[in-house]
């Protein structure tokens, strides 16, 4: 079956990314990654007829499209972004699925709640598409898991080898000792992350004796989707509307970052505040956002998480999207894989400013997180 | 090393100046006298020899993290701090390095100094590694900023002077002194410091900077004129002239003793009785004309002066304040009181009406003398009469004037109220952004360090630098416009495409043959974004070519 022409690519200021060969299982066009052969396109960023979607982040996940399909246990949150009309197929990690003769199958990212790697096979090619991913274990969703594959489609917001994170149970009992502090000392803790994802792993991390534990109502939204998607999760209040004072001083306040020095947060009354990214990592960006403390918490890959999933695939050509994808490309190529970069529309290189990129659909600032 | 590492990460980690006391008080309450006064000597900014070049630095780092070259390089234009950036991608040390911890004399002593004796790279690599092998990520970094010599912490020495007041029970005032112009190297000169009582103070060191302010707003809110002293605001170098037993010591602000630079005022300086201390500017001064900033720089960075470079950049010392006359502090005493005496002391006012600047020091004691002057002060019975001086500032190469209260004594820092700085308008073009570099330290990973140029015959040429002068949220917007309007990257620098136009301001123009445009501006920063502005209405290089003047002081009188 010849494929069916794709949308021409439309260019601004952006490279044009040329195939390497007619035989391409996935090609870039204006509308987002596209399969000409299966006919759909996988976290498309306009409006198309068949969208495969990696994870429900506001860059990766768009309303307006005729079909969904993603993994089974996001299809929750999937929702609670796209709106109830829309409608959502889902697939059981591991189960396959043809689309119009090319074999389509979703495989757990671990990033958030039901974000999946999605491999396309057709003629004897493998590609898998990672969309966001990180290897560390997470307690609020299915763990990563490598996919065999010629072609590797990689993230690599934190492609450089200077992003390296601690160990996940001693930033943990960081923020404990933080949280702790503050509570002795009468202060509520604030933490910023992102609504969907890094707030209810947050939760899930976090030592419900110290204290009570409440949340912003964009957090609350999917710590209730979680909850019916069967995650478990510690008690957690939602801020009562028109609230005058909230936790007496021993609370722990999860908070989209766009709460940032909202008058929100007054009602907490003498806050310690911290923020919650990768970012967190270097110097400048911490001291730059001015928060009391940074913690190292991403749901992204590290930079050994990165080379360590890329070796795991197999594959021997690599194409990394969103992010330090020049260096990242540029290092595979003098190991000598075929790699190169693909200008995607998802958000990467937005260093520290990751409360204002990519929430422009959302009340809650969940968009492209860091 | 954890001690100073952990007061170096309180320190980074809050803007609250009692926090930053507090937690410099802490350590130097704690720490061992060794430790202390290595702590001391970088946290007050002094001048750190580096032990080892950046260069090697980050190549070892590179071979010991197995990574090529350009990617290290990749890192540093991201990180913006290459201490940091080396301290991220080494491996993780050793499992002992949790249990053992090196002092902070310690450890400079084994690394730091062991590395400047070295005899060649490879013993020099093998200190290095060890060490690396020894400390955690966060201790590495501190310890590469003591290595490359630009460790600084962002507390200025009043905290400094606060903290070792409150540790020692003293007045921060007498504390300020003691820590004038005297390095702090070991466990006994750290524990002379803290003495309880008034020591008999080090004759050559100078009295802590009075620091004027920037006057925001209406002048005549100072109240009536004949209450201030009015003087010329000098473009040159602030320095003490430290007149004491058989000695001269010139200091600059920056607290360095640069005698070598300035024999001519050493010379001269000779000459008046001891127990004297000169409060003013240094400057340079060439055929009755002033000669550019750019100029006295030159001076002030040599070690040697030699006589060509003395012929051609000759300098006078113009004194504004008495501090101290015959052996006696006077900063207490009233700015009127001061004058008197000073004037006295320093009789001739910088007019520049006699070609004085050409003779050199070592002709006669008389000739020599006159490398000293006395600052004038600036008639005007009316804050209208002071501003409409203060308009001729510009012709007179001066920055505009300086107003002190005449009840005032001579404060410690930056007291508000008493000195103000009222400066002229900048001169201001709009100019076009042409390249943009990412920033480094709290603006590390943003484009802040932008390149302006403006029109000559159709084309765009640079003219300046400015390292920002915008918001947070602009710096942030404009970063983004960098990205997405880039032609061309050159390493960190990126070309953009010519969409965003800047009011920039800076001080002056003179010719250059260093600059394509022909003109160097002198201190260039942005005023605001002009976004009502389109690339083609942007300034031409004709408009700053008139700006250029050659100051003249022959307008100057007493």
């Amino acid at each position: 079956m010849p494929p069916p022409k794709p949308v021409p690519f439309e260019c601004g200021w952006l490279r044009i990314q040329k195939s390497h060969s007619v035989s391409d299982l996935l090609e870039l066009t204006a509308a987002g990654l596209y399969c000409p052969w299966g006919d759909f396109y996988i976290d498309p960023w306009r409006r198309v007829g068949r969208a495969i979607i990696t994870h429900a982040h506001a860059d990766h996940a768009r309303p307006g499209s005729d079909r969904y399909l993603c993994a089974a246990p996001g299809k929750l949150v999937l929702r609670t972004r796209l709106g109830g009309g829309a409608a959502i197929d889902t697939l059981r990690y591991g189960e396959s699925l043809s689309i119009n003769g090319v074999e389509v199958s979703l495989h757990p990212a671990g990033h958030v709640l039901g974000s999946a790697q999605v491999r396309v096979r057709h003629g004897g090619q493998t590609w898998v598409v990672t969309g966001d991913y990180k290897l560390e274990a997470d307690p609020t969703c299915a763990a990563f898991e490598p996919v065999r594959c010629d072609v590797f489609v990689t993230e690599s917001t934190f492609g450089l080898p200077v992003y390296r994170w601690p160990d996940p149970t001693s930033v943990a009992a960081e923020i404990n000792a933080w949280w702790q502090t503050n509570r002795d000392a009468g202060r509520s803790s604030v933490i910023f992350a992102y609504a969907l994802g890094k707030a209810q792993r947050l939760a899930a991390l976090l030592d419900p004796s110290i204290g009570p534990i409440v949340a912003h109502g964009a957090v609350m939204k999917m710590v209730e989707q979680y909850r019916a998607s069967g995650v478990r999760l510690p008690p957690i209040d939602r801020v009562p509307p028109r609230a005058r004072r909230v936790g007496d001083g021993r609370a722990m306040v999860l908070a989209p970052p766009s709460a940032a020095g909202s008058r929100w947060l007054r009602v907490f009354g003498e806050t310690s505040v911290a923020m919650a990214s990768g970012w967190m990592m270097l110097r400048g960006v911490r001291r730059r956002r001015g928060f009391d403390r940074g913690f190292v918490v991403s749901d992204h890959a590290d930079f050994p998480g990165l080379m360590q999933a890329i070796a795991a695939t197999g594959a021997r050509r690599v194409l990394a999207t969103h992010g330090f994808s020049d260096p990242l490309a540029r290092l595979l190529r003098e190991q000598g894989l075929d790699a190169d970069t693909l200008a995607t529309k998802f958000t990467g290189e937005t260093v520290g400013d990751a409360d204002d990129d990519g929430s422009t659909d959302d009340d809650d600032a969940a968009g492209g997180e860091a | 090393m954890r001690q100073f590492t952990d007061l170096y990460w309180r320190l980074d980690g809050t803007t609250s100046t009692n926090e930053k006391v507090a937690a410099l008080r802490d350590y130097f309450a704690a720490a061992p006298p060794e430790d202390a006064a290595i702590a001391l000597g970088v946290l007050s900014g002094g001048r750190q020899r580096r032990a080892v070049s950046l260069t090697l630095l980050r190549q070892w780092a590179a071979e010991s993290a197995g990574l090529p070259a350009w990617l290290v390089e990749e890192c540093y234009a991201h990180v913006g701090d290459l201490a940091e950036t080396i301290a991220l991608l080494l491996p993780p040390p050793n499992a002992e390095a949790e249990h053992v911890d090196l002092g902070l004399a310690t450890c400079v002593q084994a690394s730091v100094h062991s590395l400047r004796q070295a005899d060649d790279d490879t013993a020099k690599r093998a200190i290095v590694e060890g060490v690396w092998r020894r400390l955690a990520a966060r201790e590495r970094i501190v310890w590469h900023k003591l290595l490359t010599g630009g460790c600084r912490v962002g507390v200025s020495k009043t905290l400094v002077a606060r903290a070792l007041a409150e540790v020692a029970g003293i007045d921060p005032a007498v504390m300020a002194h003691r820590l004038m112009g005297r390095p702090i190297e070991t466990a006994e000169q750290f524990a002379a410091l803290l003495f309880p009582d008034e020591t008999e103070a080090d004759s050559r060191r100078p009295y802590p900077f009075f620091l004027a302010s920037p006057l925001e707003g209406d002048v005549a809110a100072l109240g009536p004129v004949m209450d201030w002293q009015a003087e010329w605001k000098w473009d040159g170098m602030r320095a003490q002239i430290v007149r004491r037993g058989d000695g001269v010591a010139i200091w600059s602000r920056g607290e360095e003793l640069v005698n070598e630079a300035f024999p001519e005022i050493v010379a001269a300086a000779v000459t008046i009785p001891a127990g004297t201390v000169l409060d003013g500017e240094l400057l340079a001064v060439r055929d009755r004309q002033l000669l550019p900033f750019a100029s006295l720089s030159k001076r002030a960075s040599r070690r040697r002066v030699t006589k060509q470079v003395l012929a051609e950049i000759p300098c006078v010392f113009v004194a504004y304040d008495l501090l101290e006359a015959e052996g006696q502090d006077l900063r207490n005493e009233p700015l009127a009181h001061r004058r008197v005496v000073l004037e006295q002391m320093v009789p001739h006012p910088f007019t520049l009406l006699r070609d004085t600047a050409t003779s050199l020091p070592g002709s006669t004691p008389e000739d020599a003398r006159r490398q000293l002057f006395l600052s004038p002060c600036v008639a005007g019975d009316s804050w209208d009469a002071l501003a409409a001086a203060r308009g001729g500032s510009r012709e007179r190469g001066v920055e505009g004037l300086m107003l002190k209260r005449r009840a005032s004594s001579y404060a410690v820092g930056r007291t508000r109220g008493d000195w103000w700085k009222w400066k002229i308008e900048p001169l201001e073009i709009d100019a076009v952004l042409l390249y943009a570099q990412a920033g480094h330290g709290r603006r590390a990973g943003l484009h802040t360090d932008y390149t302006l140029g403006v029109w000559h015959d159709d084309r765009l040429v640079p003219i300046a630098k400015a390292y920002s002068g915008l918001s947070d949220a602009e710096i942030v917007e404009v970063d983004r416009i960098v990205r997405a309007t880039t032609l061309e990257k050159h390493g960190p620098v990126r070309v953009v495409q010519p969409t965003l136009v800047f009011q920039l301001s800076f001080e002056g123009v003179s010719r250059s043959t260093r600059h394509k445009s022909g003109v160097a501006v002198r201190f260039p920063r942005i005023a605001r974004w002009r976004r009502d502005k389109e690339p083609q209405d942007a300034g031409q290089l004709a408009d700053i070519e008139r700006m250029i003047e050659r100051p003249s002081c022959d307008g100057i009188t007493a």
